[in-house]
């Protein structure tokens, strides 16, 4: 027999092991709820509650209270402001307070005065915002009318990226990031802690498969369900919260299957340091959280403190992060996010081999 | 031929942070031939989960040599464990799945048909629960699933590790059944127990291990025959006169109390014969050795199970 040919012979009975593990390790995990729980609802729930904090803001129109006449008011368009009245300014800064309106507006002979919300911020920037353009316009006309002939400067505000910037899609790439980080450090560390109560591998171990089978049997269901997870998410994101997929989304399955590689090798990582179902899930919690903090996913890095810029540079979901929005979000090819890739990659493989030479397989 | 298992002074210490050292093997050696039931008995802590897991190739020991059919269990090679079945003694099963998929998946590893593993849930009674979630099991059915996911594979050599530990009376006889069939079928079977009576029941021949050591390998009836010990023969008080029980003890061992008059003799036959004719049978009960009073005097300590 030739060496070849005696490969083959080996490699037969190895794909079948191969497909029959994974069969019973895939269909383990559809029916374990947590594991669905944890990779495919936790992340919507999460896309419904942050897009509920972030995304009423700026997209409805400002609630301005006028405090007696406000002329300037008078040009407003509807979409944009939606004016009351108060009888006197104490009484329109009450309304701040509580919430109700977005910027109180005074005016003053020729002088319009804006108090914008302290409760609400974003919405009181945004109210200031929009009454600055409100007043510029207004002196345009007015200036026009007066000299006519003159050239007189406007501005006429665009929203960047032709309005892609809604907060879904700044959420939606983070999110799955996180989703995806979270399935792959809690399964990982779970599966090696299962595996050390329930002795399965050691069993393995003795039938013909090799564990090497089994473990890629095993990475393999994880790959799928990472694939599935970003599917569904993304599907749901465009479906019911308007996110607009560009003709790059499907890139984001390549970046999910990597960075699915370096979560697990993390979790492998805290397996093999925890010995109980809860301490692998405090121990993977104490890890993401962090992570997931100063990754940029939750919430702008740019408006973030410098540390946090600087240990996002630690955290691979980071770079996950980035990669997807730039690929899903703004449509860049493939080429454009090479060094998030190269960071991952490295990620994976430094603590990759970090797992693999700290993991005592006799505890198995 | 080679020797089904050939084990050559094991040694075996684990050293944990805390517990410090514990040598759960310390210098054993055995040989198992083809087609032999081998027993191995001891106590609990006694190091017979860790010498069988050894022997599997489960761990490396410190030092000694293991020759399995012929090769060395390590590394590990696909040709060596086809032929091999193992139940270790704690249940592993893959989750979330029902008995069929769980033998299922062990035949296609072991490249049997379905047709066998449906064959081998029959053959240790859980065709009727092939549906149930492996979790949902009570202890006993996932023991016999976790023998018959060992069997599925049709081994020639059969490890078992307290096979008939969480099993009620039934069960355990119809698992002795069972064992006795697979033996039967020309395959080598390894068990341990804790279970005296399991071991002179099933086994060819059987090591006594104590405290990491082998103390003694023999058949049986051999242990028992090499014991020597008297047969003890208990009657009712109050049936012979003091005298008649002297004359009858003739020079041997005669203790009372409590209602009874116990005879110990090395002629059983002669004193049941006399004791028939002066018609003193009531609450006769006779004991002759088993294991337990070898392992007393082969360990030198009382059998704690
Ligand atoms: N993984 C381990 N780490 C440390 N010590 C261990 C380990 N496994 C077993 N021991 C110790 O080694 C000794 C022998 O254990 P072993 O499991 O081989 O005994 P056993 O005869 O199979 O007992 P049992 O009848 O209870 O199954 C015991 O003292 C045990 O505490
Ligand atoms: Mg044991």
């Amino acid at each position: 027999m030739t060496a070849t040919a005696e490969r083959e012979a080996v490699r037969a009975p190895r794909g079948r092991a191969f497909l029959s593990l994974f069969k019973a390790l895939g269909r383990g995990w559809i029916r374990d709820r947590s594991q669905i729980f944890f990779t495919i609802l936790l992340p919507l729930m999460f896309m419904v509650l942050l897009a509920s904090v972030f995304g009423s803001g700026d997209t409805a129109a400002s609630r301005i209270v006028a405090v007696g006449d406000v002329a300037v008011l008078d040009g407003a368009d509807a979409d944009e402001f939606a004016v009351s009245s108060a009888p006197d300014l104490d009484a329109a800064l009450a309304m701040l307070r509580e919430g109700d309106a977005d910027a109180a507006v005074v005016q003053d002979g020729a002088v319009v005065r804006i108090y914008p919300s302290a409760t609400n911020a974003t919405g009181g920037a945004i109210a200031e915002g929009r009454l600055s353009a409100l007043v510029d316009d207004v002196n345009v006309e007015v200036l026009s009318a007066a000299a006519p002939g003159e050239t007189v400067l406007a501005t006429d505000v665009e929203e960047a990226d032709g309005g892609a910037l809604q907060p879904i899609q700044y959420l939606a790439p983070g999110i799955l990031a996180w989703g995806v980080a979270i399935s792959g450090v809690f399964g990982a560390a779970g599966t090696i802690v299962d595996w050390k109560r329930d002795k399965l591998l050691r069993r393995l171990r003795l039938t013909p498969a090799s564990v090497k089978t089994f473990l890629g049997a095993k990475v393999s269901v994880n790959l799928v369900v990472a694939i599935g997870q970003t599917a569904v998410f993304l599907a749901v994101a465009a479906v019911a919260f308007g996110l607009r997929l560009s003709a790059w989304t499907w890139f984001a399955a390549p970046l999910v299957l990597l960075g699915t590689f370096a979560f697990l090798a993390i979790g492998v990582v805290i397996g093999g340091i925890a010995q109980t179902s809860p301490a692998a899930a405090g121990l993977s919690n104490l890890v993401t959280m962090p992570m997931a903090f100063v990754s940029g996913a939750f919430y702008p890095l740019a408006l973030s403190p410098q540390w946090v810029q600087w240990l996002s540079y630690a955290s691979p979901m980071r770079y996950l992060n980035e990669a997807l929005q730039s690929v899903v979000v703004y449509g860049e090819p493939p080429s454009a996010v090479l060094p998030q890739i190269g960071f991952l990659a490295a990620f994976a493989a430094l603590v990759g081999l970090i797992s693999w030479k700290t993991f005592k397989f006799d505890e198995l | 031929m080679d020797a089904a298992i050939e084990v050559a002074d094991l040694r075996k210490t684990y050293r944990g942070r805390r517990t410090g050292e514990v040598r759960a093997v310390d210098g054993v050696s055995f040989r198992v031939e083809r087609g032999e039931f081998f027993g191995i008995l001891g106590p609990n802590g006694a190091g017979k989960t860790t010498t069988l897991e050894i022997v599997e190739g489960l761990r490396r020991p410190d030092s000694g040599e293991v020759r399995l059919l012929g090769r060395s269990p390590w590394p590990h090679s696909p040709d060596l464990t086809r032929r091999l079945g193992v139940q270790l003694q704690a249940s592993a099963f893959f989750e979330f799945l029902t008995a069929r998929e769980q033998i299922e998946t062990f035949a296609e590893l072991y490249g049997a048909t379905k047709a066998r593993a449906a064959e081998m849930l029959e053959t240790v009674g859980l065709a009727e629960h092939a549906a149930v979630r492996c979790e949902k099991l009570s202890g006993g059915q996932q023991q016999r699933l976790s023998i018959a996911c060992a069997l599925v594979g049709d081994p020639e050599l059969v490890f078992l590790d307290e096979p008939t530990a969480a099993l009620d009376p039934q069960a355990r006889r119809n698992l002795w059944d069972l064992m006795r069939a697979i033996n039967a079928e020309g395959r080598t079977v390894v068990l341990t127990t804790h279970y005296m009576e399991e071991a002179e029941a099933l086994c060819d021949r059987v090591a006594i291990m104590d405290a990491g050591r082998v103390k003694a390998v023999d058949s049986p009836a051999g242990f028992i025959r090499k014991l020597d010990a008297p047969t003890r023969v208990t009657i009712a008080s109050g049936q012979l006169t003091d005298e008649r029980i002297a004359e009858l003890a003739s020079g041997e061992t005669v203790t009372g109390g409590d209602g009874t008059v116990v005879f110990e003799t090395r002629d059983p036959r002669k004193l049941l014969t006399a004791l028939a004719s002066d018609g003193a049978l009531e609450g006769l009960a006779v004991r002759t050795a088993n294991l337990e009073d070898v392992f007393l005097h082969v360990t030198g300590r009382e059998w704690r199970g």
